[in-house]
């Protein structure tokens, strides 16, 4: 495959890179406010959310947003998800993965700019590292010189606060897991469970690996969602992009160039652009895997182009299709134009439609759940009458925040009386009463007899029902069996 | 293959390439991440540190220590002493509690009814059967059919000192003689009586046979099954009315249990097991389905 251009001269690299320092520019513009924002709020949801209260009654925790996995259960405002309700949680999940889908094919990358925690956390330490340090040039520059007390101290400083961020952000996380406020105490005083410290040590460590020291690294070489998104990004999705027939051909100097009546682009080739961007690319190569889209560069041109006096958006959020237009002097799309096509809106209609679904069987679901299983060792036991019993054990989901009264029946099974384990024949009834402590699973032994029959098999019902005001009721299926 | 000459560097990356291609498509060579590299080096230190620490080479009969001496076994033995102790106050709770007040106390009841399922496991499913339902000649536990009573006092006493035990005076002991091997009764006599077992139990229509029978009957069964054949407890005499049969109820096999007689023999556990398993085993097999005498409780769970 050898052609003309093959620079096989060039001596062949490493088999490892050296990570290349990046030490970004402060900058300010619409988009940096943009991400001021949206940090502002990721970080006060996820730190706040833990502390508010949402009242259930006596029976059930008062924390709003509350993991219990101990307890199995999940708490979310008004609504308390069981394990065999985990689909709830899985729907979530998927909706979470279609939305990943439907933003990227509607905005491009706008997940890795803005609200992935890797880019908010980074955001965060670059911020921290800039007040101590300074900002890029005087970064590059402590960077190179030797090791002397300010250097120590501004160095300590840095790590310092990196640490405590990262202990704040591993600390927050525990909270999800358990009462707020007494782990809060408890993890003070030294009287919390080995996991909590265990927990905070590991997301501490691994906030400090990944925000303060690697950062885009795990973009660049760790995430696999770059990967999936260049391959979901087609000519109508939104990228930050150059605008490389205005700029080219680039150069420093207009003034000489224009006495020179060279043809020169609106790039002055300021670099501000790399100098600000997070992850350290240079946009002006084209789209890439390294461009997280966080627009921080176009800040940066708006602001140059805005000084030399030539109009903004040299670099800016464009499709391929605008970038074309624009090339061929024909106007860009309307922007809503750009993103309401057929692609957002499957997206949009798949990721709606498991909301809804969601919503729906939420509202539709019982909080009483009744299942029995017949015990098979032995099937039946003859009776010294001559009647026959089965056993069974009837489980009983009470899925309220209270103690209930239920009054457990059989339907179909001519003559069958039944009565809780502990209790005697004499008490067999049609009907049993028990109760079943709050938001649990009360599980009954219940042993059914009936009269010597011929049929081997008899199906048979049994009820549930709720004997509160609230009522509710629930029935499965069984079978009794004979000799 | 190709060689060194042929790998060139692709002029968008400047990555050089792998040097082969399919169809036009090629691999570039990207270098690695220095703190890939690193990541790995120290994965390979974990790996010696492990091994030093904790067993690791494979050896003929065991494998090596490690330093800190851990391993599985001794670990597990940790956790059942931990769960021993765990359930020490248990247990002294259920020794110091007599069996027919089990029932007062419903979480000890049902503790001692757990850990009296496991017992059966271990010691009586070998004659019982894993759901104790038993087979022939050996009783079903699950029915309400007592040879010896059915509360939980005689069900302990039963299994402290079992049924026929040689040589031990407190056992559960009755002989039914042999009628028709001792030459006490004849064959045709025999086949009456048989006849009005049936009869009383109602399994055949009363007839001639069952008649005569019954005149046999009250001379030389009532005095242990009692006049009407309802059996008697205290010698372990059976009910001859119900429905249950130990050995069977056909005309043939109680022929024969009148013949030969029978002489079921269940070991005394008092000795091999202890008060507190044994007490455990009485709640368990009480908690059945036909255990007698228990207060009803309706209980509710957790």
């Amino acid at each position: 495959m050898a052609s003309p251009s093959d620079l096989t001269s060039v001596k062949p690299k490493s088999l490892y890179a050296r990570r290349e320092p990046v030490y970004p520019k402060a900058v300010d513009g619409r988009f940096r406010r943009l991400k001021w924002l949206i940090m502002a709020v990721t970080l006060t949801i996820y730190y706040v959310t833990p502390w508010l209260r949402w009242d259930r009654g006596a029976y059930a925790p008062d924390q709003a947003v509350l993991i219990d996995l101990a307890g199995r259960r999940f708490y979310m405002f008004g609504i308390e998800i069981w394990p065999h309700e985990f689909y709830y949680v899985a729907g979530l999940l998927i909706m979470a993965g279609i939305g990943l889908f439907l933003v990227t094919s509607a905005v491009g990358r706008a997940w890795c700019g803005y609200a992935c925690p890797q880019t908010v956390w980074t955001d965060l330490f670059q911020h921290v590292e800039r007040w101590i340090e300074g900002d890029r040039n005087a970064q590059m520059k402590l960077a190179k010189a030797p090791w002397t007390a300010s250097k120590l101290a501004k160095r300590v400083a840095k790590y310092a606060s990196f640490l405590a961020i990262s202990a704040a952000t591993g600390g927050a996380w525990i909270f999800y897991f358990a009462d707020a406020p007494t782990l809060a105490r408890d993890f003070l005083a030294g009287d919390a469970a080995i996991v909590a410290y265990g927990t905070v040590a590991v997301l501490t460590a691994t906030t400090f690996t990944l925000g303060g020291l690697l950062r885009e690294q795990v973009c660049i070489y760790m995430c696999p969602w770059p990967r999936i998104q260049t391959a979901m990004l087609d000519e109508k999705s939104l990228i930050v992009t150059y605008k490389d027939w205005r700029g080219e051909p680039r150069a420093r100097g207009t003034k000489k160039a224009t006495l020179a009546d060279l043809k020169l682009g609106d790039c002055i080739d300021c670099n501000q652009c790399v100098a600000v961007c997070p992850t350290g690319i240079d946009i002006r190569n084209g789209p890439q895997v390294g461009c997280i889209t966080c627009a921080l560069c176009i800040d940066a041109c708006d602001k140059v182009m805005a000084q030399v006096g030539r109009p903004r958006g040299l670099i800016d959020y464009a499709t391929f299709e605008d970038c074309e237009a624009e090339k061929a002097g024909e106007p860009r799309r309307p922007l809503l134009k750009t993103i309401l096509r057929p692609r957002t809106l499957i997206y949009f209609t798949a990721w709606a439609a498991i909301g809804f679904a969601m919503l729906f069987a939420l509202g539709e679901r019982t909080r009483v759940d009744i299942s029995a299983q017949q015990q098979r060792n032995p099937v039946y036991v003859r009776l010294s009458d001559g009647q026959v019993r089965n056993a069974f054990t009837v489980k009983i989901r009470n899925m309220q925040a209270r103690p209930r009264a239920f009054e457990i029946g059989l339907e179909d099974l001519a003559g069958g009386r039944m009565w809780l384990e502990g209790g005697s024949r004499e008490t067999a009834a049609k009907h049993v009463a028990v109760r079943v402590a709050p938001d649990a699973l009360g599980k009954f032994r219940i042993f059914v007899i009936v009269p010597p029959g011929e049929e081997q098999r008899d199906e048979f019902v049994f009820t549930a029902r709720a004997l509160d005001p609230e009522g509710g009721s629930d029935s499965t299926k069984a079978v009794f069996e004979r000799p | 293959m190709a060689d060194d000459k042929q790998k060139r560097i692709d002029q968008p990356t400047g990555t050089e390439t792998m040097g082969h291609e399919w169809d036009g498509i090629e691999e570039l060579n990207t270098p690695l991440p220095r703190w890939w590299l690193w990541a790995f080096y120290a994965t390979i230190a974990w790996g010696v540190v492990y091994m030093v620490l904790f067993p690791a080479w494979p050896l003929i009969d065991r494998a090596t220590g490690g330093t800190l001496g851990w391993s599985s076994r001794a670990q597990l033995e940790q956790e059942l002493a931990a769960e021993q102790a765990k359930k020490a106050p248990l247990l002294k709770a259920l020794a110091a509690t007599p069996v027919e007040q089990l029932p007062a106390n419903p979480a000890l009841m049902q503790a001692a009814v757990e850990g009296g399922r496991a017992a059966f496991r271990v010691n009586c499913v070998a004659c019982h059967g894993s759901g104790a339902a038993g087979s022939k000649g050996y009783p079903n536990l699950n029915d309400d059919d007592w040879l010896w009573g059915g509360d939980l006092k005689a069900i302990e006493y039963t299994i402290t000192h079992g049924t026929r035990q040689p040589d031990h005076d407190a056992t559960r002991f009755s002989q039914m003689p042999a009628f028709g091997r001792d030459g006490m009764l004849k064959a045709e006599e025999i086949g009456d009586l048989a006849a009005h077992v049936r009869t009383i139990s109602g399994q055949q229509k009363p007839g001639a046979a069952s008649q005569r029978g019954g005149a046999l009957f009250a001379q030389n069964c009532a005095s242990c099954h009692g006049a009407g054949g309802e059996g008697n407890r205290a010698v372990g005499a059976p009910n001859l009315k119900d429905a249950i049969w130990l050995y069977g109820g056909d005309s043939e096999t109680i022929q024969a249990t009148i013949a030969n007689s029978r002489y079921g023999v269940m070991p005394k556990w008092g000795g091999r097991l202890d008060p507190v398993t044994i007490k455990m085993l009485a709640a368990y097999v009480h908690s059945l389905g036909g255990g007698e005498g228990a207060a009803p409780v309706q209980t509710a769970s957790r």
